[in-house]
């Protein structure tokens, strides 16, 4: 009897095996693999239809805020260009705002931090789980876009960042919903100070509905765009390009 | 359930088709959503209570390193199992959602899963827990019923525990705390929400040894089949049992 029990035991343990390495063969068939990817676009048309347009991100109030924000990602680019920026305090910093635009625009930080300015106390979701509340405030998106003259054809705001991975800038974007959210801004400060380099100085995407890899740091280009086709390798972002991550970060 | 017992070694109908359906679809999705899970989890393996928490803030506790035999994919890999889990989590989620409906409307859950106000009495408890570990799983006078300890153990799983680890899964995600923001309030924030997907995977993950434990020593083959199936034997112990253990009414 106990002979028979931890056979079976076993056959249930070594059965259980087989199924888990079997879903990494799975996920080598490409059939199979598309399946898999298009959870992606079934929670992204789900979210979009749940959610209301303008729903905004959970604010918090100041005795939320976390004690010490932690940095991730690109802490410091180091580029010789960034470097001369740190240097004059981003003096020479200008932001192109390009793509289907009727008027591309060059923007430095005073021309930025005088457009009516957002200030959120929100939730930074990292995808690998934790959470920092912190205070942001910088311009919406949305009036920049505007005040360059953004084309209906646009359906992608594309950023190009200071920072460097294998060699090239990092990239993320979002749709045009998320990039007229009243809660997506260009944050020019964190808790009340000019943005640490650690954090993405001098100007750090912020959509809050969505993870964190998608908040984009060291900003430099806005950039919209009828089509992800031919930014990078087509995905949207460095790390949906080479790593398989969701383009849809909101979950 | 005819009133007369249906004698020893006779096939009766046990599980209606879509509870068939729903066990083995769901079987799949929990077993590839706790593996991707645990493939999440190596990514920040610290849990916290309140809206926030991260490195440099309190963690309460801090799961192990789970090896890579254990993980959906079998190395570290964060994007896929974040595919992997956010797949099978519609699975799970649209098929508890369809079971729970399927069950109110044919009568599953008033039938089979109600907790009648007897068997809760501390007698008839303890009469089931002897009952167990004397390995007798089946009330001779219903041997198809559920007894007390397996409708308790159902319930949790079915009424709390998989409800719980879907909102609390929901919560996680930056969109739906936009769009549904009272999911935040009732669980306490974020990274309350992630500790208690945590915990509700833990005490799921119990039910499941538990339950293939129990599968074996009532018999693999006549429980594999009533799932498959849905003809059950009755077992030959339930009527030769002694009359002696009267069950509470």
């Amino acid at each position: 009897m106990t002979d028979l029990l931890v056979k079976r035991r076993t056959l249930i343990a070594g059965g259980a095996g087989l199924l888990l390495a079997g879903c990494d063969k799975v996920a080598q068939i490409p059939a199979a693999r598309k399946i898999l990817f298009s959870g992606e676009d079934i929670h992204y048309g789900l979210q979009r239809a749940l959610q209301d347009r303008g729903a905004l991100a959970p604010e918090y109030r100041p005795d939320q805020m976390s004690p010490i924000f932690r940095a991730n990602g690109t802490r410091n680019p180091a580029t010789p260009s960034y470097d001369a920026m740190v240097a004059n305090r981003f003096a020479d910093y200008r932001l192109a705002v390009d793509g289907l635009v009727d008027r591309p625009l060059s923007l430095g930080i005073a021309q930025l931090a005088a457009m009516p300015a957002r200030t959120q106390i929100t939730r930074h979701d990292c995808v690998e789980g934790w959470s920092a509340i912190g205070q942001w405030q910088g311009p919406m998106l949305g009036t920049v876009l505007k005040a360059a003259g953004v084309r209906r054809s646009a359906r992608y705001v594309v950023f190009t960042c200071a920072d460097l991975y294998n060699g090239e800038p990092y990239y993320e974007s979002i749709d045009t919903i998320d990039a007229f959210h009243p809660q997506t801004i260009l944050a020019l400060k964190m808790n009340g100070a000019p943005l640490e380099v650690a954090h993405g100085a001098p100007v750090r995407l912020r959509v809050e509905r969505q993870l964190g890899y998608k908040h984009a740091k060291y900003v430099m280009g806005v950039k919209a765009v009828a089509s992800l086709e031919g930014i990078g390798k087509g995905k949207g972002g460095y790390w949906e390009d080479n790593v398989d991550y969701d383009w849809y970060a909101g979950i | 359930m005819d009133d007369s017992p249906p004698p020893s070694g006779t096939l009766i109908r046990r599980h209606a088709l879509t509870t068939r359906i729903w066990h083995w679809i769901n079987a799949l999705a929990i077993f590839i959503l706790i593996g991707s899970g645990l493939g999440i989890s190596n990514a920040h393996p610290r849990l916290y209570w309140g809206p926030y928490g991260a490195n440099f803030d309190y963690s309460w506790f801090q799961p192990p390193h789970f090896p890579a035999w254990l993980t959906i994919p079998g190395h570290y890999n964060l994007a896929l199992s974040r595919r992997w889990h956010l797949l099978f989590a519609l699975v799970l989620a649209f098929g508890m959602l369809a079971f729970m409906i399927v069950s109110l409307v044919n009568r599953h859950i008033q039938r089979d899963l109600r907790i009648r106000a007897g068997e809760l009495k501390p007698s008839t408890l303890l009469h089931d827990i002897r009952e167990h570990l004397a390995f007798r799983f089946h009330d001779p006078d219903h041997p198809g019923a559920y007894n007390i300890l397996q409708k308790l153990a159902y319930v949790a799983v079915i009424f709390v525990l998989l409800p719980l680890v879907i909102l609390t899964g929901l919560a996680i995600s930056p969109g739906m705390d936009a769009a549904w923001p009272w999911l935040l309030d009732i669980l306490g924030g974020r990274q309350s929400a992630r500790s208690i997907h945590f915990l509700s995977m833990s005490g799921i993950s119990l039910f499941i040894v538990v339950h293939l434990i129990l599968v074996i020593l009532a018999g693999v083959g006549n429980e594999l089949r009533s799932m498959i199936t849905g003809r059950w034997r009755v077992p030959a112990d339930t009527a030769d049992d002694t009359p002696s253990a009267e069950p509470a009414k």
